[in-house]
């Protein structure tokens, strides 16, 4: 989850998201040179001694400021479209879940091997044991192992919500009368927070997903199946 | 086996879907739709000619894992009712 005041990104627990964190710090990289050097050139401006205001043709200085930027913008979405369709890569996924948005509300189903299927609410103030989370922690988690390819059905049964888990690098919209796929893979056990990324009326703020990533091992011998 | 309540998932080693080229978009509205359609097609040819439905298992697990069980729910009260607009 997030810690108070945060700005920059969680850490990664997919592969994607850890290409995603390398390609936010070199387009930020750019941007900070870029602002500098305009930055630098403002400075430069209003401190000079120089009056001659009859400057004109630049030829050479023009074609520097014109490629240079073409070039630049090459450097940034050569790294950006290699993620984007490593993003929509064919993997074998070994597990798929179904979740529906719904207000206020998720519901997780299991159809894989069975009919499990349960609905998620944010723990209400009142009913927060010491130690959990305020607006983040909800009543049933999402139980997924670690390691394994799985797949995120995603619709809403009623207005737009989305679906986002920053850590995993996951923001998929739950449409009514779509059903949108999205795949991870989750490279480490723990507990991981997002929150309903589409406005969809009062308790919009108060629907969070939370998942909690477990040892394949464990998975198989079917905690999740036990309620 | 055309009884619409007593669909389970039968037993036997099952992961997950494939990917199906022919669904290769995001939305996968459609590979539910089509295996739910093919399904119930397949037990009706099947049953009609007397013959075994296991093969039809098959899509009934990919539309099992993929559509949401409310909207199968739906789509079975309709067939009970003759009122499905798919065609079947």
């Amino acid at each position: 989850m997030a810690h108070a005041a945060q700005v920059g990104l969680q850490d990664a627990t997919s592969p994607i998201m850890e290409e995603l964190i390398t390609f936010h710090d070199h387009a930020l990289m750019i941007i900070f040179l870029i602002c500098f050097l305009v930055l630098y050139a403002l400075f430069l401006t209003l401190t000079t001694k120089l009056t001659n205001t009859n400057i004109s043709d630049a030829q050479e200085m023009e074609t520097v400021w014109t490629i240079l930027p073409a070039i630049i913008l090459v450097l940034i979405a050569l790294p950006s479209l290699r993620i984007l369709y490593m993003t929509d890569e064919v993997n074998d996924p070994s597990l798929t879940i179904k979740s529906i948005g719904h207000q206020w509300y998720w519901t997780y189903e299991y159809t894989d091997y069975g009919g499990l299927i349960f609905n998620s609410y944010m723990l209400p103030p009142l009913f927060l044991e010491p130690g959990d989370l305020r607006l983040l922690d909800v009543d049933n988690r999402v139980v997924l192992p670690i390691e394994t390819p799985i797949r995120m059905m995603i619709t809403s049964q009623d207005v737009l919500h989305s679906w986002a888990v920053p850590t995993l690098g996951l923001k998929t919209d739950a449409v009514p009368g779509r059903l949108n796929q999205t795949t991870f893979t989750a490279t480490r056990p723990g507990v991981y927070y997002g929150q309903c990324s589409e406005i969809c009326g009062a308790n919009h703020s108060f629907m969070p997903i939370v998942l909690e990533l477990i040892p394949l091992k464990i998975f198989e011998m079917g905690p999740v199946f036990t309620l | 086996m055309l009884d619409v309540e007593a669909q389970e998932p039968p037993k036997g080693k099952w992961s997950t879907p494939p990917f199906d080229p022919r669904f290769p978009s995001q939305n996968q509205i459609r590979n539910c739709y089509q295996n739910f359609l093919d399904y119930h097609r397949c037990l009706k040819t099947r049953t009609r000619r007397g013959k075994s439905t296991q093969p039809c298992e098959y899509y009934f697990r990919v539309y099992h894992s993929l559509c949401p069980i409310s909207w199968v729910e739906s789509w079975n009260e309709q067939i009970k009712n003759g009122i499905f607009a798919g065609k079947i």
